[in-house]
């Protein structure tokens, strides 16, 4: 299906939010993902089941003041 | 010693991480600026990348407490979902919550603020402000649950430092005793004593140490000059006067004529 990550458009084959960051090799506890604009904790992505067109955020610790 | 949201800290002085030549001159500036608090903030991370997990390996070893900020953040709802994201990651409530409403002066959109704010608060977190100078802004943050201001001293990253004293030291006199920590516009370790002689509570800066031609040493200047400037505080400064008044006493003073 088509989705939004982090801006770009792309095809991927994974029904959950869980099984995305796997299928595009993001791995790490400290990871933060949101889905449409609203946070979707580490723990519950297993259960996040992802549609055609969602809009998926996922971002980690940067630098900043 | 300072306490922030019942968290006792060495040192009044927060150290943003951003800017800096490189993660060594960082990490020994944190050192050496004696800071117990530093700030981050999230941002995409690259399909198979491992920019994150450097950072995050590097601001854990510092031993230091971590400020998550929701920089570059327009809207409410974008600085809500930020920083429950950052709560998420960092693993802490504290939060430097930006709202930005002027791509040109970075200037807060108070309105925003107090709105995410208030979510925010209710929420259960520990809200670090970035808001202006104006009083009936702060006013409206302390409803709105912050138990903690931030007000800007001048634009982020001008270096201009105190551009309204009259304003900073207003602030100073409405909240007594609410922690008032200047963040944004200091350039020189003098504007940081300046505002430490005022009464402020901490600073926060970033730009002036990271991007100065030693961030080390200027690290370790601001430092002083925070120090500095909270003991004269203490201390009770002289109030400036329009007349001379001799230092060495008149009193037996010789005449030769």
């Amino acid at each position: 299906m088509k989705l939004i990550v982090n801006g770009e458009a792309l095809e991927a084959k994974a029904a959950t939010l869980d099984a995305l960051l796997k299928e595009l090799d993001y791995e790490g506890g400290w990871l933060a993902t949101a889905l449409n604009g609203d946070v979707v904790p580490a723990a519950k992505r297993p259960e996040f089941q992802l549609s055609e067109g969602d809009r998926i955020e996922i971002l980690s610790p940067m630098q900043g003041g | 010693m300072f306490e922030l949201f019942g968290t006792k800290l060495a040192s009044r002085l927060l150290l943003g991480t951003a800017q800096y030549p490189s993660p060594a001159v960082l990490a020994e500036a944190v050192k050496a600026s004696g800071t117990s608090v530093v700030t981050a903030s999230l941002r995409r991370e690259m399909a198979g990348g491992r920019g994150g997990e450097k950072f995050w390996s590097l601001v854990n070893s510092l031993g230091v407490r971590i400020l998550p900020n929701t920089a570059g953040c327009h809207s409410v709802r974008e600085a809500v979902t930020t920083a429950k994201m950052a709560r998420e990651v960092f693993g802490t409530p504290w939060i430097k919550l930006e709202v930005i409403g002027n791509h040109d002066t970075l200037q807060p959109d108070v309105f925003g603020l107090v709105e995410a704010a208030r979510i925010l608060c209710e929420d259960g977190f520990d809200v670090f402000p970035y808001t202006t100078d104006d009083l009936v802004v702060a006013e409206r943050l302390l409803g709105a649950g912050c138990k903690v201001l931030m007000p800007w001293c001048a634009p982020i990253g001008s270096a201009l430092g105190p551009v309204n004293i009259m304003a900073l030291r207003s602030m100073r006199g409405h909240f007594p005793d609410v922690p008032l920590i200047i963040d944004a516009g200091l350039g020189r370790p003098s504007h940081a004593a300046t505002v430490m002689e005022l009464g402020f509570d901490a600073v926060l800066l970033n730009t002036a140490v990271a991007k100065a031609a030693d961030p080390v040493g200027m690290a370790r200047a601001f430092s002083k000059a925070v120090d500095a400037g909270r003991e004269a505080y203490g201390s009770g400064l002289l109030e400036p006067r329009d007349v001379a008044v001799p230092s060495t006493p008149t009193i037996g003073r010789a005449v030769f004529s």
